[in-house]
């Protein structure tokens, strides 16, 4: 098959159609045809006769389809045992109901059926993976139905555990496993589990095989813009994302579809073209400029938190009940911003911080502060032909307090019923110096609290000006009632948040963390 | 005389029962090699189908436009109402459910039509256009089971079970009483969540039969409905299933809709057609457990005994009777819980609204009657201003004395009282009563809260016929043994325990043992795998078949061993005598050449049982299980959040046929029932009946960061007085019960908001807005004057 060399206007001519190639059960697959909507899970299940991952609620919830996905890492190092990076490869969890299959282009994807072949020991077989025996040995399973994706979701944090050289805590193991359901066991035996599989002999994914496996399918990868059947476009450079973009402005784009994958599954929307974010580097891009972060439009939800957090870990609760790993893996903080959700966790903190949106339109950069890029609910400022390329994060003025709140039903992985993000700075004297309070689910987007903002700029940080503040709020908003919460419990859950951080910033007598929060962050 | 010693191997070897085995399917379901039903090779030519569904909550159903939906791509059939060739009918009572709608929707979700296409995505994409082909004409819809009740709308008749001292004995002691409470609680229903949803794959077979691949608790009553639905005898209908994917309930008489429309495709079809719904259509097709709503006057004495009770139960049934009369009677009979009530008396009324038929959940009704009797108790003590705990004891049934139920059976099994005490000391109650106050007195924002609650759950099915098992136990000549039985495995561990038992009756090694599928062309007339029975009913009847083997193969035993067949010993893989062993294959092997027959049938009935179900009286149960725990809570009084930092639960399987398995049954109710009075709460739209939580992304199951931080459980030491398999007893359901004590210490730590002097009109779920609701209403109650 010849490639036709990339044309200065790449985005209009369609270059011909490619298959989609990834690693599975240690063979390079070629899927011919329109795909671009197939689900992985579909693709596994249907197509490659492997039943082990399963289907519990086809929407990226329960975890029970959880697979492993591994591509060779860009210059990033590991950021930790979350964040597993193997001889070069890095590995992520993700929900194969709502992946769809060209994404899997130039990855490997590894599913429950490999684990027992990682690493055996000599003799007749099946060896089950040590966390495999694990859950065997502790009772982990009773209807085995979520079990596939549990023990999955252990090897993700058995190998980033192995590669760092330590042992994960039962608090670590509850986040690594927030994203799998189960309604049989509590769970308890499936933490002790997770912990138990670092007592036997260590058995590790073939990492370096699989890395030398990637690299020769990349370095087979013909040149050129990369269209695989059913539109679904992956541009390699933003200049080509860019030139596409514009060339097909009602093309649906696509990052970590923990969204748009639910408008297949559940509501069978057709996409129509579909330009992928995922394979265009400087999206990824992840640094300080000066005094400004900027955070690509690529960058996962679990990285862009881990930088937020570098700013205040108090902003790193949010980021774990933000989402479990899996969906934190896939799902982009750029695609929670432009997607402009009313109840979205990621623009309130932004808006808190002052973020600006750098959006790119052809060759046209122009810069809009999140506060005036929602013009109402799910309306904003994106042109025709135009994308987020980039949230830039200016860095807080030292002695600024920074908050990510949330209130939901269920701790974690829950749509919150409020969640807020405030910056607040006092001078010598005890006065307001600045002050910055956005909420998310008090209105049909989210937005800053204007009157409360000015309730409390350059007054004294007193229970007084609190009380105003509280009163305010409830000028500002216009909650409305729905299965999450109430908009009389909207109002007053948003009004305590506003307390809990007077309670602990106050100058009086303020409150350690321990005396406020369910589960204060360890220090 | 002196027996010749036996050998070390067999001196040594621990009994196989009260082992805790894995699971038998653990090793498959950590490779992903367990298959579920959807798991299966498919049958060349299988052709899926999806259900069209009513958009709105009642009308009349005028026409649908089955035209638009054949021209649909990949769509190869249509089937409604009129195209059933027998009963449109699956109501396991009350025949009030028909299988697709005629002419009257009852609830948004009610299946309609279904459609059968190439691919599954092709029917659920025309299935989807449901609200564009149906004409309906728009009924007036009752959403709330109180504003159904006041109108007189019910499934089934009302009930009402009551004992008194004498006749007008109550009204007059609820008069005399010291001290009254009168009162309105309100608790919600709860979503089965089965990781697996429902799927059924029917295959037609020759001469008119057909094979069903169905994930049900009850594969004969799924038989029964289908061939009522394709107007064929039983013989002809094949139902069989190897594991669910979980059931709780939710798999007992709701399989059936999904059961009936694959078959019915598959043999108008004459092709393998595969229901299997997705996980919203799942919520929105079938029913859950019953939200109640509670109407009560108890009166009592100043250390808080009940002298007197009245209480009125409303439950939620949905559109149909489904299994609505049976969990409101377990609901009456389970008020009690572990107090003696003096004089008493219980109105249940199943309401009729047009939501999803509830059904069957863990506890069938007995949660929810139970917890009302608890919140009464715990409100009793904060007006006394006692310990809750101490009015709990104070209320406890008697040994021997005040120990007549209100339905008239003696508790002759409790230990309640012992089995408390021990939990208080084990879980060093007094000292964190004492830490608690403490705590909360020097913490303005977070407040803890603590409470200890008990479980009395009877054990049987209160229809007497259900009450009842059999079990084929194949002896193969190499010594391996196949077992089939009719209980269904839904993760609890029924084919673990059953495989125990029958390597215990034969003396063999567990892993000689195989459990297969439940299938009805083996143990027929099953009962539904349900009200905890599972393992005591089909053990039971595996047992007696492997019995009646062992009692064959004895003749041959004393035979080959040359000694008196008394002296045999069954054991260690091996029978033993005269100081000689014959590994048992050699015995089978003997046996066979011997033309014994090697396979036996088992079956087993319940002792003792009778029930009137005009006059709610009898011996319902066969025991009781006991259970009791002790939660820790931290409330968030700004935000109405709080979180779970400790659970001690004590609990009583009788002598337990697995350890591991019991534990993981009572951990995994305490889990699952915390979530039904913590997160899981369903909302309907008020206007249109559509359900709003119907998909994990808004119904929200516990997960692991839920679970507390401490959480110890333990057996408690006991043998069932009754004669159960190996003395066990029932695990399934009544551990369900032991969250109660999570809600309240919810409750606890809101009442330490007032003082403790404020009763808290908390409702469950106790979500963030319901906690912080009780919370303003315990301030505002506290800054009145007195």
């Amino acid at each position: 098959m010849s490639t036709p060399a990339p044309e200065p206007n790449a985005g209009c001519s369609a270059p011909p159609e490619r298959p989609v190639r990834f690693v599975h059960r240690g063979r390079v697959v070629e899927v011919h045809g329109p795909q671009a909507c197939r689900s992985v899970l579909n693709w596994l299940r249907e197509d490659a006769q492997c039943p082990g991952t399963k289907e519990g609620c086809n929407e990226g919830d329960c975890g029970a389809c959880t697979v492993l996905i591994a591509e060779p890492a860009d210059e990033r190092p590991s950021a930790g045992p979350d964040d597993p990076v193997v001889e070069g490869l890095r590995l992520r969890t993700v929900n194969s109901c709502i992946q769809f299959l060209p994404t899997l282009h130039g990855k490997a994807l590894i599913t429950v059926e490999d684990l027992a072949g990682f690493d055996p020991p000599p003799g007749p077989g099946p060896h089950l993976h040590p966390v495999q025996q694990a859950l065997v040995d502790h009772h982990g399973s009773q209807c085995g139905f979520c079990t596939p994706g549990f023990a999955v979701s252990l090897l993700a944090c058995y190998e980033g555990h192995q590669a760092a050289g330590c042992r994960p805590s039962r608090e670590d193991l509850a986040d690594a496993l927030a994203g799998n359901l189960c309604r049989c066991t509590g769970y308890r035996p499936i933490v002790d589990a997770g912990l138990a599989a670092f007592d036997a002999a260590p058995r590790r994914l073939p990492a370096a095989a699989l890395r030398a496996q990637l690299e020769a399918l990349a370095a087979s990868e013909a040149p050129g813009p990369v269209l695989h059947a059913g539109g679904f476009h992956a541009p390699r450079s933003l200049d080509e994302l860019a030139a596409l973009r514009l060339a097909r402005p009602q093309a649906t784009l696509l990052a970590g579809s923990t969204d748009i994958g639910l408008w297949v599954s559940k509501q069978f929307r057709a996409l129509g073209d579909i330009l992928y974010l995922g394979a265009v580097p400087e999206l990824k891009r992840l640094a300080w400029e000066g005094d400004t972060l900027v955070i690509g439009a690529g960058v996962s939800l679990e990285e862009a938190w881990r930088a937020l957090a570098a700013l205040d870990p108090a902003l790193r609760e949010m980021g774990r009940r933000f989402a479990a790993p899996p969906v934190r893996h896939a799902g982009t903080l750029g695609g929670n911003v432009a997607n402009g959700s009313p109840i979205g966790d990621g623009p309130p903190v932004l808006m808190a911080l002052d973020a600006q949106l750098r959006l790119r339109r052809g060759t046209r950069l122009r810069t809009v502060p999140l506060d005036d890029f929602y013009l109402d609910y799910m309306k904003n400022r994106l042109e025709a032909g135009e994308f987020l390329e980039a949230i830039e994060v200016p860095r807080p003025a030292s002695g600024t307090v920074l908050r990510g709140e949330k209130l939901s039903k269920r701790h974690d992985c829950d749509i919150s019923a409020v969640s807020a993000g405030f910056a607040l700075r006092l001078d010598a004297a005890g006065q307001v110096a600045a002050v910055r309070l956005a909420f998310g689910g008090l209105a049909a987007t989210v937005r800053r609290a204007s009157q409360a903002e000015a309730a409390i700029q350059g007054q004294p940080w007193t229970e007084a000006t609190l009380r105003a503040a509280q009163a305010a709020l409830a000028r500002d908003v216009q909650p409305l009632s729905d299965l999450r919460a109430s908009a009389a419990y909207r109002l007053r859950g948003a009004q305590a948040l506003l307390e809990r951080l007077w309670l602990e910033t106050r100058l009086v007598d303020p409150l350690p963390p321990a005396a406020l929060r369910l589960r204060p962050a360890p220090v | 005389m002196n027996a010749p010693a036996l050998p070390d191997a067999v001196l040594a070897a621990k009994p196989e029962v009260g082992r805790s085995r894995p699971h038998e399917s653990a090793a498959l379901h950590v490779a992903g090699a367990a298959p579920y039903i959807d798991d299966l090779p498919e049958l060349a030519g299988t052709l899926h189908a999806a259900l069209g569904l009513s958009p709105i909550a009642h009308g009349r159903l005028l026409a649908i436009d089955r035209a638009a939906l054949q021209a649909l791509p990949g769509v190869v059939e249509v089937l409604s109402a009129a195209d059933l060739p027998g009963a449109n009918q699956c109501g396991p009572i009350v025949h009030d459910e028909p299988i697709l709608a005629t002419d009257t929707v009852h609830y948004l979700g009610q299946p309609v039509f279904a459609v059968i296409a190439r691919t599954r995505e092709a029917a659920r994409r025309a299935a989807a256009q449901a609200a564009k082909v149906l004409q309906l004409e728009p009924l007036p819809a009752v959403l709330k089971a109180r504003e159904a009740h006041a109108q007189g709308l019910h499934v089934i008749p009302s009930m009402t079970l009551q004992r008194e001292s004498a006749p007008g004995a109550l009204d007059a002691a609820l008069a005399a009483a010291p001290h009254r409470l009168a009162g309105q609680f309100q608790l919600g229903g709860q979503e089965q969540f089965y990781l697996e949803g429902q799927i059924s794959y029917a295959c037609p077979t020759e001469n008119r039969g057909l094979r069903v691949h169905c994930s049900t608790q009850h594969p004969s009553e799924m038989q029964h409905t289908i061939a009522h639905a394709l107007g064929w005898q039983a013989h002809q209908v094949q139902v069989e299933c190897r594991r669910m994917g979980g059931g709780f309930g939710g798999k007992e008489s709701q399989s059936a809709v999904f059961a009936c429309v694959a078959a019915v495709a598959a043999v108008r079809l004459g092709r393998p057609v595969k229901l299997r719904v997705d996980r919203d259509d799942d919520f929105m097709i079938t029913g859950r457990r019953h939200g109640f709503d509670f109407d009560y006057a108890v009166g009592h004495d100043a250390e808080g005994r009940v002298l007197a009770a009245e209480v009125t139960m409303i439950s939620n049934a949905g559109w149909s009777a489904d299994l609505s009369g049976p969990v409101m009677t377990r609901a009456l009979c389970h008020f009690d819980n572990a107090y003696w009530l003096p004089e008493v008396r219980m109105h249940g009324h199943s309401a009729r609204t047009n939501t999803q038929s509830n059904t069957a959940f863990r506890g069938f009704g007995g949660p929810q009657g139970a917890l009302a009797i608890e919140v009464i108790l715990d409100s009793i003590a904060r007006r006394l201003g006692r310990d809750p705990l101490e009015v709990r004891r104070a209320n406890f049934y008697g040994l021997g004395e005040r120990n007549l139920t209100p339905y008239g059976q003696t508790v002759e099994d409790n230990v309640i009282a012992a089995l408390v005490d021990q939990l208080v000391a084990d879980s060093d109650y007094l000292a964190r009563r004492a830490a608690v106050a403490d705590f909360n007195a020097g913490s303005p924002v977070l407040k803890k809260g603590l409470a200890l609650t008990p479980v009395k759950f009877g054990i049987s099915f209160n229809v007497k016929q259900f009450n009842q098992a059999g079990a084929l136990v194949h002896l193969y000549t190499d010594g391996s043994v196949l077992v089939n039985h009719g209980g269904t495995e839904m993760g609890q561990g029924l084919n673990t325990k059953v495989a125990q038992v029958v390597a215990e009756e034969l003396g063999i090694a567990f892993e000689r043992v195989r459990v297969t599928a439940t299938d009805t062309q083996k143990v027929a007339n099953t009962s539904a795998t349900a009200a905890s029975t599972g393992s005591d009913l089909n053990g039971k009847a595996a047992q007696d078949a492997a019995r009646q083997l062992r009692e064959r193969l004895v003749p041959i035993a004393a035979a080959q061993l040359a000694v008196d067949p008394a002296a045999l010993r069954f054991v260690a893989d091996a029978v033993h005598g005269g100081g000689r062993s014959l590994p048992f294959p050699a015995l089978v092997k003997a046996a066979y050449l011997e033309r014994v027959q090697l396979w036996s049938d088992g079956h087993y009935a319940t002792p003792g049982l009778h029930w009137n179900r005009e006059t709610l009286q009898g011996r319902s149960f066969y025991y009781y299980a006991y259970g009791a725990a002790v939660s820790e809570v931290l409330v968030d009084t700004l935000s109405g959040e709080h979180r779970l930092l400790r659970a001690d639960l004590l609990h009583d399987v009788g002598r337990s046929l697995n350890p591991a398995l019991d534990i993981g049954q009572i951990e995994g109710a305490y889990v699952q029932g915390y979530g039904w009075l913590s997160s899981e709460e369903l909302v309907w739209h008020p206007q249109t009946g559509k359900l709003l939580t119907h998909a994990p992304s808004t119904y929200k199951i516990p997960t692991a960061t839920d679970v507390p931080p401490v959480f110890r459980t333990r057996l408690f030491e006991n043998a069932n007085v009754e004669d159960s398999i190996h003395r066990s007893k029932a695990v399934g359901e009544p551990p369900l019960l032991l969250p109660f004590s999570a809600f309240l210490a919810i409750r606890d730590a809101v009442s330490a908001v007032g003082g403790h002097r404020i009763d808290p009109p908390l409702r469950a779920p106790a979500t963030p807005e319901a906690v912080l609701d009780a919370i303003d209403a315990v301030r505002a109650a506290a800054a009145r004057p007195a």
